[in-house]
C-alpha cells in the first residue's frame, strides 16, 4: 500500500524546504496511515473473536438460570442489542481510551492486569534479544568467512533446529539438566520464594529493582532465575540471526570491493569486519527487530514452562479459564506490540540504508 | 524404449508423459542432494508409520497399567512408560496419525485459500487487489501463534478448532506468494490468448494460472510444515490442542511437564518426535526449493 503513494512523487508544496523534506513526511504520513489501518484491523480481529464467534456472549455472562429479563437487561448493558458496526465503533472507543473491560478471574480491569505482567515478559525477552545478537551475529559473520567448514555446518544445524525444537520442550529440557541435575541455575519463578516480595517494584524488572535498591544477593538470584529462560528464548534467536548475518556476509563476500581490497593487501580481519560487515548493519537491524517481535510470541510458551509471571503466563491462564476480556486484551497489547516493532524496523531501514531511498 | 527414456523424452506425446517426466527429473535431482533424501526418508517413515500404527506400536496407546507406572526406557519399554503406566513408544506412533492429520488439513484448507485469494488479487487489480492484500497483510502482521491462541479460546479446546485455527493464521504468506506469481504471468501472451478466445475470469484462473503457482506453493507448504506442527504441538501442550487420552506429541510433553526432574523421558521422548518430524520437513522444504524455485535460493 505504501508503494502506490509513492510512485508518483507529488508537485512540490508550498511551505516544504527541499524535495527530500517532503519526502520524509510523505514517507512518515504513510507509515501513520498503515500503522493505524493496521491496529484496526487488529481490532477488528479481536472484536469479530470476542462478539462474533461465541455462539452467545450474553448467556455467557448472565448464565442459563437467567429469566428472559435478566436476559434483555443484560444485553442491553453490553449494549449488544445495537448493530454490529455500531458494536464495533464503540469496541474501538473503549480499547483507545484504556479500556478492556474486566478480566474474569483476576477481578481488575484487564488494562491494570497487562501493566503489572508486562515488564516480566519486557525483562526477559530484552535479555534474550542480547543473548542472540551477542552470539548470533558473530556466529553468522564467522559461519561466512568460513564458509563450507565445521563451524559453518554447526550453524546450519543449529540455524534448522531453531525451526524445529518446540520452544516449551526445549525449556523443560534445560531445567531437567541445568536446574535439577548440575543445580547451575534457579528454577521456575522469578526469585527463590525466600526473596519474593522483598524488593518494593519500581519499574517491575526485578533486575533492574534490586540494583536500584542495592540489593545485590536479590539482584544474583534474579539472574539465576532469568539466565535460563532468557537463553532458551535468546536460542531461538541466535538461530534466526545467525542464519540470516551468515546470508548477508556472503552477498557481500561475493562483491567486487571485497575482493579488490584482499588484492590489495588489507588484512582478512578489517576486509570482513569493515568492508564487508559494515554494509549489512543496516538490513541486520530489520532482521533483529522482527526476532525480538518473534521472541514476544515465543515468551508465551517459556513463560508458561518457567511459572514466569509475565503476558505468556497470563494469557495461558486466562485461555484456561475462557476468560476472554482478558484473552482478547493480552491479544490486543501483544499484537500491537509485535506491529509496532515490525513497523519501526522497517522504517528504520529505510531512514538509515541510503540505497533505500 | 526404456521407461528411463520415456521419462526422459524431449517431445512427450501425452500430457500424462510430460507431467511423469518432469515427476521424474524433480525426484531424481532430490536424490543428489544428501540432506533432502535425509528428509524425505523421515517423512515417508512418518506415512508408514502413521498408516500402521496398529502392528507397529507393541502396546495399546490408551491402555493403563497402573503396576508398570512411570518405567524408564528399557527392552520392554523403548521409550519408558508415563503416569498411567502406558507404553510412551506405542504413544509416539500412535501420535504420528494426529500430527499427519493436522499438516495435512492444515496444508489443504489454507493452500487453496490463500491460491484463490492472491490469484484473484494479482489478476483483477485496482481496488480488488488494495482490499484483499491489505486485509492479508492485516493478518501477516500479526504474531501467529497468539491469533491461532484467541481463535481456540473462541472456538473452544480440541483438535478441529486447532487445525482451523492454525489454517486461518497461514494463508496469508499463501496468498502473497500467488499475487506475486499472478502479477508476473497476468499479461503473458498466452492469458490474452485465452481472453482472446473467450474465457472468462474464473477459467482462466482456475486453468491457467493456478496451475502455474503450485510448485512455488509446494516449496512454502512443505517448509511451513514444520511451523505448523511447532504451533499444533504448543496448542497441546497449553491444553487447548488435542484433549487427553489422545496421543498428541504436545498435549504428552504437557503430561511429562510434572515429571520432568525426576523422570525425563516423559516429556522428552515425545519432543524428539516432534523435531525429527519437523527437521524432514526443513530438509525436504529446502531441497524442494533448489530444485522447484531456484530464483529463491538461501531466501527466508
Amino acid at each position: 500500500m505504501a508503494i502506490d503513494q509513492q510512485s508518483a512523487p507529488p508537485p512540490l508544496a508550498p511551505g516544504f524546504p527541499s524535495r527530500r523534506m517532503q519526502r520524509v513526511a510523505v514517507d512518515l504520513g504513510s507509515f501513520i496511515v498503515t500503522l493505524c489501518l493496521t491496529f484496526l484491523g487488529l481490532m477488528a480481529i479481536t472484536f469479530f473473536i470476542g462478539r462474533v464467534i461465541p455462539i452467545d456472549p450474553v448467556l455467557s455472562v448472565v448464565g442459563d438460570r437467567a429469566t428472559q429479563a435478566q436476559y434483555d437487561a443484560a444485553k442491553i448493558a453490553m449494549g449488544l442489542d445495537q448493530p454490529l458496526w455500531q458494536q464495533f465503533i464503540s469496541y474501538v472507543g473503549n480499547v483507545l481510551t484504556g479500556d478492556l473491560g474486566r478480566s474474569i478471574s483476576t477481578g481488575r480491569p484487564v488494562a491494570e492486569d497487562l501493566a503489572r505482567f508486562f515488564p516480566a515478559t519486557f525483562e526477559m525477552a530484552t535479555l534474550g534479544i542480547i543473548i542472540g545478537v551477542a552470539l548470533g551475529v558473530p556466529l553468522g559473520v564467522t559461519a561466512a568467512a568460513r564458509q563450507g567448514s565445521w563451524l559453518d555446518q554447526a550453524i546450519r544445524v543449529v540455524g534448522l533446529l531453531g525451526y524445529s525444537v518446540p520452544a516449551f520442550w526445549l525449556g523443560l529440557v534445560g531445567l531437567a539438566i541445568f536446574y535439577a541435575r548440575l543445580q547451575w541455575v534457579g528454577g521456575p519463578g522469578r526469585l527463590d520464594i525466600f526473596y519474593d516480595g522483598l524488593v518494593e517494584p519500581v519499574t517491575g524488572m526485578i533486575l533492574i529493582d534490586a540494583l536500584i535498591r542495592g540489593e545485590t544477593d536479590i539482584f544474583w538470584n534474579a539472574v539465576s532465575h532469568i539466565i535460563l529462560p532468557a537463553s532458551v528464548l535468546g536460542f531461538f534467536s541466535l538461530a534466526y540471526i545467525a542464519r540470516m548475518t551468515r546470508s548477508f556476509m556472503l552477498d557481500q563476500l561475493s562483491q567486487e570491493f571485497v575482493t579488490t581490497a584482499r588484492v590489495k593487501g588489507v588484512p582478512e580481519r578489517i576486509v570482513i569486519w569493515r568492508h564487508a560487515f559494515n554494509p549489512i548493519r543496516v538490513p541486520l537491524i530489520t532482521v533483529i527487530g522482527l526476532s525480538y517481535a518473534g521472541l514476544l510470541e515465543g515468551s508465551v510458551m517459556i513463560e508458561t514452562v518457567f511459572s514466569w509471571p509475565g503476558l505468556g503466563s497470563y494469557l495461558t491462564t486466562a485461555l484456561l479459564n475462557a476468560d476472554m476480556n482478558a484473552v482478547l486484551g493480552a491479544t490486543l497489547v501483544i499484537g500491537a506490540v509485535f506491529i509496532v516493532i515490525n513497523k519501526v524496523s522497517d522504517v528504520l531501514y529505510r531512514v538509515l540504508d541510503p540505497r533505500a531511498r | 524404449m526404456t521407461a528411463r527414456d520415456w521419462l526422459l523424452a524431449d517431445s512427450p506425446t501425452s500430457r500424462w508423459q510430460a507431467n511423469a517426466g518432469r515427476a521424474y527429473r524433480v525426484f531424481t535431482a532430490l536424490l543428489r542432494n544428501p540432506l533432502s533424501v535425509v528428509g524425505g526418508i523421515i517423512i515417508l517413515t512418518l506415512l508408514l508409520t502413521a498408516a500402521f500404527a496398529p502392528w507397529i506400536a507393541p502396546y495399546s496407546p490408551t491402555g493403563q497399567n497402573l503396576g508398570a507406572r512411570l518405567l524408564p526406557p528399557s527392552g520392554e519399554h523403548w521409550m519408558g512408560t508415563d503416569e498411567l503406566g502406558r507404553d510412551i513408544f506405542s504413544r509416539v506412533i500412535w501420535g504420528s496419525q494426529i500430527t499427519l492429520t493436522i499438516v495435512l488439513l492444515v496444508a489443504l484448507i489454507s493452500a487453496p485459500l490463500g491460491l484463490l485469494i492472491g490469484a484473484i488479487s494479482g489478476y483483477f487489480g485496482g481496488w480488488v487487489d488494495r482490499v484483499l492484500m491489505g486485509f492479508t497483510d492485516i493478518f501477516l502482521s500479526l504474531p501467529k501463534l497468539i491469533l491461532a491462541l484467541a481463535f481456540v479460546a473462541a472456538l473452544g479446546p480440541g483438535i478441529n478448532n486447532a487445525i482451523i485455527a492454525i489454517a486461518i493464521t497461514s494463508w496469508p504468506a499463501y496468498a502473497r506468494i500467488a499475487r506475486a506469481e499472478t502479477l508476473t504471468i497476468r499479461n503473458a501472451e498466452y492469458i490474452s490468448a485465452v481472453q482472446l478466445a473467450g474465457g472468462g475470469p474464473i477459467r482462466i484462473i482456475v486453468q491457467h494460472i493456478l496451475p502455474l503457482c503450485t510448485s512455488s506453493m509446494i516449496v512454502r507448504v512443505t517448509l511451513d510444515m514444520a511451523g505448523v506442527i511447532l504451533t499444533a504441538a504448543g496448542l497441546g501442550f497449553i491444553g487447548l490442542g488435542a484433549q487427553p487420552p489422545l496421543p498428541e506429541w504436545g498435549a504428552m510433553i504437557s503430561r511429562g511437564r510434572t515429571f520432568i526432574l525426576d523422570q525425563w523421558w516423559v516429556a522428552t521422548m515425545p519432543g524428539i518426535a516432534i523435531i525429527v518430524v519437523s527437521l524432514g520437513f526443513c530438509f525436504l522444504g529446502d531441497g524442494l526449493r533448489d530444485v522447484l524455485d531456484p530464483k529463491n535460493e538461501g531466501k527466508s
